[in-house]
């Protein structure tokens, strides 16, 4: 029986210091996982009029002003590729990465009966807000296939690398949303600053613009957001761009994703005795 | 093998005071302690109490536990400290097996979601694996009785269903060790009696379980050893009518009077504030035990710092084994809950006129509380004072027997030669 097998001994005393992050716990309920993201993605679709519109709308609307102000009035340089599908490309691994972002460093404080009523790793929370965003980033990644074929524009074998993009995107959301969820529970300032800090964070990022419009001596500073990794991969996998040292930035951003989710994991393991008490 | 499944050695948890019911520190705030901290020389350690501290005790495998005490005593903090939702500050506990901890029912439903949808959630978030809740999801449907509406969304649910869903799914939890804190004070009377039934059969089964709850008689039936709280400490172990007898009259004051400290009363009162709970005899007097034979009082004497609408203010009587025998409140007449559709400010006295040849011999026990329907619960102490009835003269006590029952009425017989 599986009962039987865990007759472990739990000791329960006060920690101290740095926990050890205990990943064998989170894989006892993995399950758990599942079910949160599930819930999210089924409440969220229940609950909307337009449903799964919505994770085309957003970046498809967001397209369409881009194209017109950047694309057509600022005359924004495309690396030869049509607007449209320049910003959506980039558009898409930003939305995935930013609702991740959001919905991770809201998770503790938006889950605070579950805090306050039941053992499970805390860890979850942010987990599952992250992996939610996925199914949203598959559906409107089919309409940007629609709109390549519509340009004629055929992705490259680089398109492979796109599961491992996507994962340094979800890298980077979880660590950062690791450090913010559980700041947000000690501090609610976190909740104001989100918007704030996610619309900037755009802007640091080549979304709107290409990474060649970044001066060559600042491009390894500028890859150290992670985004800057992401999405200029996403650019070569999909529409061939060309950018030089792409390998190199891409290194430096996932070692600033690694980094920044390392550390997420063991700042939010040493706050988390305080969470139920806290939150 | 230990033959304890919990072994608990110096336990204790200091809450800084305050911090539950302050608003939530801005960063700002943090940075300004930080930096004013770096110029003050000494600086002044915040306030704390220990909301239990120096608890030591065994469960062996296969016991039933009852844990009992006030509110405030510090049984929830010692069950969450055991289901590991909150850290202790200093002791430890050793807990062999798997823990199933039900400190609510319904942790984690979602109103949008179906029946059918939130007993997967909510079996994942108690913990059960899938394949178990599947072999596992007919027998909760049945009973929680609520087959026909199972794919229906719980908002629609009436608060019945709700509850009865959500206990079913966390009664067909199986663990080695469970830890169940009041979850049987919710729900109707019919709803009690079958998670009682189920809370027996979880017990026969040979599970650990620590059992918190303010139902004596539930305490009476399910367990064999109780432990007892008082202001975070452990007071008393013994054997469950023992320990209910040592609870229901401990700390009391003899002189029949209840009078409530400032920091006994959750800051979630205000603007409610008890002052004193008194029994006073037919002359008036404060007493510990009333005549069964001459009509009698009991007094609420509260405070309120703001005007309340539609507060009622009443009480429970209950006998020791944890029977109700009558709930009142001071509004009951309604036209005197019109005449205080909204009660002032001020200081009060809420007097309950119990009329002579009333209550059996014994001992009684009184909670307080201060509401308002369907609005909100200000205060209330299900054990706040005991007192004893004396039934010298009352019907029948020309035989010196005990008569079963909470009230001896005098009723008039009519005796017919037929």
């Amino acid at each position: 029986m599986a009962l039987r097998e865990q007759t472990a001994v739990t000791i329960i005393r006060p920690s101290r210091g740095w926990a050890a992050l205990d990943l064998r716990d989170l894989w006892l309920y993995r399950e758990l996982v599942y079910f949160l993201t599930w819930r999210d993605l089924k409440v969220r679709y229940k609950q909307t009029l337009l449903g799964a519109a919505w994770a085309i709308l957003q970046p498809f609307l967001t397209m369409v002003v881009f194209t017109i102000f950047f694309g057509n009035f600022a005359k924004v340089s495309s690396e030869g590729l049509p607007y449209p599908v320049f910003s959506y490309t980039a558009l898409l691994p930003w939305g995935l990465f930013a609702k991740a972002l959001n919905d991770a460093s809201r998770s503790l404080v938006g889950n605070s009966h579950m805090l306050t009523k039941i053992y499970f790793p805390r860890l979850i929370l942010p987990l599952a807000s992250v992996l939610s965003g996925v199914v949203d980033f598959g559906i409107a990644f089919l309409f940007l296939l629609g709109m390549m074929a519509y340009y004629g524009i055929y992705p490259t074998w680089g398109i492979l690398i796109l599961p491992v993009l996507l994962l340094l995107a979800l890298v980077t959301a979880l660590g950062v949303g690791l450090w913010l969820s559980a700041l947000n529970v000690l501090y609610r300032d976190v909740g104001y600053a989100l918007p704030f800090l996610t619309q900037l964070w755009m802007f640091v990022s080549p979304i709107i613009y290409s990474i060649n419009t970044v001066p060559e001596q600042w491009r390894l500073l500028y890859a150290l957001n992670p985004m800057t990794g992401v999405v200029q991969g996403f650019r070569w996998a999909l529409l061939g761009s060309q950018t030089e040292q792409l390998g190199l930035i891409l290194a430096i951003s996932s070692g600033m994703a690694l980094f920044i989710l390392i550390s997420g994991l063991f700042y939010f393991r040493r706050m988390e005795r305080l969470f139920a008490d806290r939150v | 093998m230990s033959r304890y499944a919990i072994q608990v050695r110096d336990l204790g948890k200091q809450y800084r005071i305050g911090a539950v019911v302050t608003r939530y520190p801005t960063l700002r705030e943090a940075m300004a302690d930080r930096v004013q901290s770096i110029f003050r020389r000494n600086h002044h350690p915040a306030e704390t109490i220990w909301a239990l501290r120096h608890v030591s005790f065994e469960v062996e495998h296969g016991k039933v536990l009852g844990v009992i005490g006030r509110n405030g005593a510090g049984k929830s903090t010692l069950l969450k400290i055991l289901s590991r939702v909150t850290e202790p500050t200093e002791g430890e506990a050793e807990i062999r097996g798997r823990v199933g901890s039900l400190l609510e029912v319904g942790t984690g439903f979602h109103p949008e979601l179906t029946g059918r949808e939130n007993i997967y959630l909510n079996g994942a978030i108690l913990g059960m694996k899938r394949a178990e809740i599947d072999r596992k999801f007919d027998e909760i449907v049945a009973f929680a009785e609520v087959e026909p509406f199972i794919d229906t969304p719980v908002k629609r649910y009436s608060s019945g269903m709700y509850l009865r869903l959500a206990f079913a799914v966390a009664a067909h939890l199986e663990p080695e060790i469970l830890v169940v804190d009041e979850v049987l004070a919710v729900g109707d009377a019919e709803f009690q009696r079958k998670c009682l039934g189920k809370m027996g059969e979880v017990a026969r089964e040979g599970r650990t379980v620590l059992f918190v709850s303010h139902n004596m008689s539930a305490i009476l039936r399910l367990t064999e050893e109780t432990l007892v709280l008082d202001k975070g400490r452990l007071v008393m172990r013994a054997p469950t009518p023992e320990a209910v007898d040592f609870y229901l009259s401990q700390g009391f004051s003899q002189t029949g009077e209840r009078i409530w400290h400032p920091d006994e009363v959750p800051a979630s009162a205000v603007p409610f504030r008890p002052i004193a709970l008194r029994i006073r005899n037919a002359q008036g007097q404060v007493v510990d035990t009333i005549r069964s034979v001459e009509p009698s009082a009991i007094e609420i004497e509260y405070e309120l710092s703001a005007p309340i609408p539609g507060l009622r203010v009443g009480l429970y009587l209950m006998s020791t084994r944890g029977e109700y025998v009558f709930t009142s409140f001071d509004t009951d007449d309604p036209e005197r809950y019109e005449q205080f559709a909204v009660r002032p400010a001020g200081r009060y006295v809420s007097r309950c006129l119990l009329p002579a040849n009333l209550l059996n011999e014994g001992r009684f026990v009184v909670g307080v509380n201060a509401s308002a329907y369907r609005v909100r619960r200000y205060f209330q102490d299900e054990q706040a004072l005991t007192f004893t009835v004396d039934a010298t003269g009352a019907p029948g006590t020309q035989w010196p027997e005990p008569r079963l029952g909470a009230v001896r009425p005098r009723l008039e017989w009519q005796v017919e030669v037929a």
